[in-house]
């Protein structure tokens, strides 16, 4: 290094801060008996993207807080914002949202965030959505963005549970894989089926993941969200079948298995 | 303070260690990336930093690993929340790597394999603060976590710690990396709760 110590940078101009809002739940749908879908309204809520989250600040009596990050369920609808919340079991945060949060009381909840693992209404090539679990979340957001701005981007979601009953949105991912031209829906279970299922339980591996994902010439984008094992091997089967690296983005949750 | 969510408790822990605002404390190791995980074997690997004048100083990996190197015990702060303390590095400090390079620049932008990029003033990679890493917990890093290697910031939130590191080019102007176009700040001071862009 040559010359003397420097001043850190100067700040460049100052953009405004995304402040705190005092969001209140409206309704509350339990999904599975372990996650529950909060619909909050937060006046003033300045929209958001399909694939972006909030994060959420609890405050106790006596001035305590925490905070964790929950991505968003639904696309853009005034001051609705709506949540998916899995409880953890020996969490902080989740067992408070799912179980004691009760609909009239208010949270604080600060967003939208994230700019990346995003999918924008007029987007048209084709787009692949992996989940593993609670990684459904932000890509339902995806699938209901779709319906509610008349896109008719091209769109393949296998969703990935261990049993029938851990899956999020069920009917209504049932009555989409229907309704929705365009929407391919597949399921996989890894531990247990519904009665009468094809296929014995089995984990999304490379044979299937060609069948259901876009061949990679077509150049979809590529959404995976899920454990961090389940997404980082789907990110290197994509990889493995030809899919640009760039193309596939990425949203993972938990430690690694090592 | 905030508004009051009723009911809510929290889990107090009789020692809280001392985090930056907003965090917690994690035991595990969680992973975030924006993408696949680049596999980049090290017989391929160099690390490059590029002054502002286009002048490229390059190591390989043996190159690298015959540098002197460091064992860092540091505590690292996620922006998504959550810090672990007291995790145990080896790798080479920023100061030795720059030691030789003519600049005076005031930026830098970390690169990776991959693509990955996020942005730093140079100052925060100097004074025993930064190092390029690749060992964790005295074993080879992990790809998921940036093997072969990584940097390591561990005073700023841990996105800057760029995974999969390949170089570092140095400006005379600033210039937003992956996330920092993505909306969040640009310097990433987690003690000052620099998450966000305005923050």
């Amino acid at each position: 290094m040559t010359g003397p110590p420097r001043e850190p940078a100067a700040r460049r101009t100052a953009a405004a801060r995304i402040p705190w809002r005092v969001a209140r739940l409206a309704e509350v749908r339990d999904e599975t008996p372990s996650a529950r879908t909060l619909v909050l309204d937060v006046p003033q809520w300045p929209g958001h993207l399909a694939g972006q989250r909030v994060d959420v600040r609890l405050t106790a009596e006596d001035g305590y807080t925490a905070r964790r990050s929950y991505s968003l369920a639904a696309p853009t609808d005034g001051a609705r914002v709506v949540l998916t919340v899995q409880r953890v079991a020996d969490g902080e945060v989740s067992p408070y949202l799912t179980q004691v949060f009760a609909v009239g009381d208010p949270v604080e909840i600060r967003g939208p965030i994230g700019g990346w693992f995003v999918w924008r209404p007029q987007d048209r090539e084709p787009v692949l959505l992996v989940a593993g679990g609670s990684g459904i979340v932000p890509l339902m957001a995806m699938v209901r963005a779709r319906v509610a701005a008349a896109s008719r981007a091209p769109f393949r979601l296998a969703y990935s549970v261990r049993t029938p009953g851990d899956t999020y949105y069920s009917e209504e991912l049932r009555h989409r894989s229907r309704a929705d031209a365009g929407l391919d829906v597949t399921r996989i279970y890894t531990r247990a089926t519904p009665p009468d299922w094809p296929v014995p339980p089995r984990r999304l591996g490379l044979a299937e993941l060609s069948t259901v994902a876009w061949p990679a010439e077509f150049a979809p984008t590529c959404y995976v969200c899920g454990p961090n094992s389940f997404v980082e091997s789907v990110a290197d089967m994509l990889v493995a079948l030809g899919h640009d690296p760039a193309r596939v983005r990425t949203e993972r949750f938990g430690p690694s298995g090592r | 303070m905030g508004i009051v969510s009723p009911g809510f408790h929290g889990r107090r822990r009789s020692a809280r260690p001392h985090l930056p605002p907003g965090q917690y404390l994690e035991k595990g190791f969680p992973v975030l990336s924006a993408g696949p995980t680049p596999r980049v074997t090290r017989d391929q690997w160099e690390f490059v930093i590029t002054n502002e004048v286009g002048r490229r100083y390059r190591w390989t990996w043996q190159e690298f690993l015959a540098l002197p190197g460091e064992t860092p015990t540091v505590d690292i702060h996620c922006v998504t929340q959550w810090s672990k303390l007291d995790t145990v590095w080896q790798g080479v400090s920023l100061d030795v790597l720059l030691a030789d390079v003519e600049t005076s620049a005031d930026f830098a932008v970390a690169y990776s394999y991959g693509g990955y990029t996020t942005n730093l003033p140079l100052d925060d990679l100097l004074d025993g603060r930064a190092w390029v890493v690749h060992r964790f917990d005295g074993n080879e890093l992990d790809p998921e976590h940036g093997g072969p290697a990584r940097l390591l910031v561990p005073h700023l939130y841990f996105w800057k710690s760029a995974k999969w590191v390949r170089g570092i080019r140095l400006l005379s102007e600033d210039e937003p990396g992956f996330w920092e176009a993505a909306g969040y700040h640009e310097r990433g001071d987690p003690w000052l709760e620099q998450r966000y862009r305005g923050d």
